[in-house]
């Protein structure tokens, strides 16, 4: 009895310390970032990195799920002639839901295990010792600045996604089911609420920080040679990826 | 000066320092001698408290670095400059980049002065037309010495160098010792250095430190570790195995 207890428990403890760490780490990250020196331009160069990594990807998982939306909610509102309400439905589902969320999975995919993979490289050919030993701390060196451009730079793709998803929405609707364009556009600015987008923003900003610092926690504390960068690559990946669902529905029960 | 009192380090059920004392001079070469998978990298990174001792004090300048806190940590590293046994260069920096890096951290040079420094490191270390090359175009003997020309970049203090001629050809290694005997002389640092070659120790040493089974066997000037009667000793300056007959 006592053995399957432990066998069950083990898991969720092992979760609940491995929160914890990450945790520790946030804590240290972020008490780095107002002291100085101030790293303006490695920052820079991370939104860069993150940015110029993902937006391809975003862009066409936008277009795609904006065009997909309105090809289902057509054949919906269809059945009982509401179909000037397909581009409301799709702005709605890209601010709220599916911008934040397909932009934060496409990141984390490129961003945040490219993040795990170079923090593991620097950790096992002993580049994170030498910063050490030159009394540069790494924390503040490489991880605040990575967790910084992750939170920066989520809003602003998924700003673009947002966009993007709506011209593809649009692009089906209007081109090719007919519906009249002054009411598609209309009844997107009728529904969609500031509110809604800016909530959406905040929710891509909470998955940039997710999947940043899952990202530098798996790579800052790999072991075991290039076998473990590989297997930090791909847990940071299954972490944010959890997280940020798990996250996601926490922020819509309080945002919305 | 540098002291280990009593210090152990195990990895799991290896153990690997046993009750290890040692004393570094200030001011002087110190050269730790030992099989390869004795412990010496790992004295090494004991010594810059990259690595804390299960039990046992590391004391610089009479500090005990393994009760230090980061921030403290931080000031004393300000007076180290370390080359990795793998060099551990950046390899998302250039060259130029890497053996600037302490300079544009820790001092208020300009970038000219800066240029100037790393060109003058660069060449010590034999080595020109490389600040734009990336640490992967380099060959293992090329990165090493750019890691060496990196730890003096600051002229520190205290200066460890794990295997700084490993890999490299004999005339590059003469070479390498001529400039640790050089920079060592001028700037008066406190130099502990590993390595595997037993003509370059008798070179460069003041003080031979002979690691055996965890601890430090032999300790003394390099006359004093020729005459050294212990047994293992012996065979390592002399290169024999432990069966091999002298005849
Ligand atoms: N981070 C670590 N984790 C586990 N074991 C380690 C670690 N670092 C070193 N060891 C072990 O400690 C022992 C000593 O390692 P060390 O790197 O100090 O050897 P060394 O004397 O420098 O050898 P070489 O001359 O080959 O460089 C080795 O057996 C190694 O397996
Ligand atoms: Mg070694």
């Amino acid at each position: 009895m006592i053995k399957l207890f432990e066998f069950t428990g083990r898991p969720f403890i092992s979760i609940a310390e491995e929160f914890g760490r990450i945790m520790l780490l946030f804590l240290s990250a972020s008490s780095w970032a107002f002291r100085p020196p101030f790293r303006f331009r490695i920052v820079f160069k991370q939104m860069e990195s993150v940015g110029v990594n993902s937006v391809i990807v975003v862009l066409i998982t936008a277009i795609s799920s904006g065009m997909v939306l309105a090809l289902q909610s057509y054949y919906g509102f269809r059945m009982f002639g509401g179909e000037s309400l397909v581009g409301a439905t799709v702005a709605l589902s890209l601010t709220r839901e599916i911008g934040p969320v397909f932009t934060a999975l496409m990141v984390t995919g490129r961003a945040g295990s490219a993040m795990a993979a170079e923090l593991g490289t620097m950790r096992v050919k002993e580049q994170i010792d030498a910063l050490y030993a030159m009394s540069v701390n790494p924390v503040q060196f490489l991880i605040m600045p990575r967790i910084i451009a992750g939170i920066l730079m989520l809003p602003i793709l998924t700003i673009l996604a947002d966009f993007v998803g709506i011209i593809g929405g649009y692009f089906v609707g209007v081109e090719l089911l007919n519906i009249n364009s002054g009411i598609f556009m209309a009844r997107i600015f009728e529904m969609v609420k500031l509110n809604d987008i800016v909530n959406g923003l905040i929710k891509s900003a909470c998955f940039g920080l997710i999947l940043s610092l899952v990202g530098c926690y798996k790579g800052f504390y790999t072991v075991g040679g290039a076998e473990g960068v590989g297997k930090a690559a791909t847990q940071a990946v299954v972490i944010s990826t959890v997280s940020i669902f798990i996250g996601d529905f926490f922020l819509t029960a309080v945002m919305f | 000066m540098i002291r280990l009192i009593k210090v152990c380090k195990s990895f799991g059920k290896q153990k690997v320092l046993v009750d290890l004392d040692l004393d570094i001079p200030p001011e002087k070469t110190t050269v730790i001698l030992g099989q390869s998978g004795s412990g010496k990298s790992v004295i090494l990174k004991h010594i810059i408290a990259l690595m804390n001792p299960d039990s046992g004090q590391i004391l610089v300048n009479g500090t005990d670095i393994t009760r230090l806190n980061d921030k403290e940590l931080n000031e004393i590293r300000k007076n180290f400059g370390m080359l990795f046994q793998d060099a551990a260069l950046f390899d998302s920096m250039t060259v130029g980049e890497n053996v600037a890096f302490p300079l544009k951290e820790h001092t208020r040079l300009s970038q000219k002065q800066i240029k100037t420094i790393v060109e003058e490191k660069l060449m010590q270390v034999g080595l020109k037309d490389v600040t734009q090359k990336m640490p992967a175009e380099l060959s293992g003997g090329m990165r090493k010495r750019v890691g060496l020309a990196r730890a003096i970049a600051l002229d520190p203090k205290i200066i460890l160098f794990d295997e700084p001629i490993t890999g490299l050809d004999p005339i590059m290694s003469d070479a390498i010792d001529n400039l640790i005997i050089q920079t060592q002389q001028h700037t008066k640092a406190t130099c502990v250095v590993i390595t595997h070659n037993i003509e370059s120790t008798f070179k460069i040493a003041h003080r031979i430190a002979i690691l055996y089974e965890g601890k430090i066997v032999e300790c003394g000037t390099p006359p004093e570790i020729e005459i050294s009667a212990h047994p293992f000793v012996q065979r390592f300056i002399n290169r024999k195995t432990k069966d091999s007959n002298c005849g």
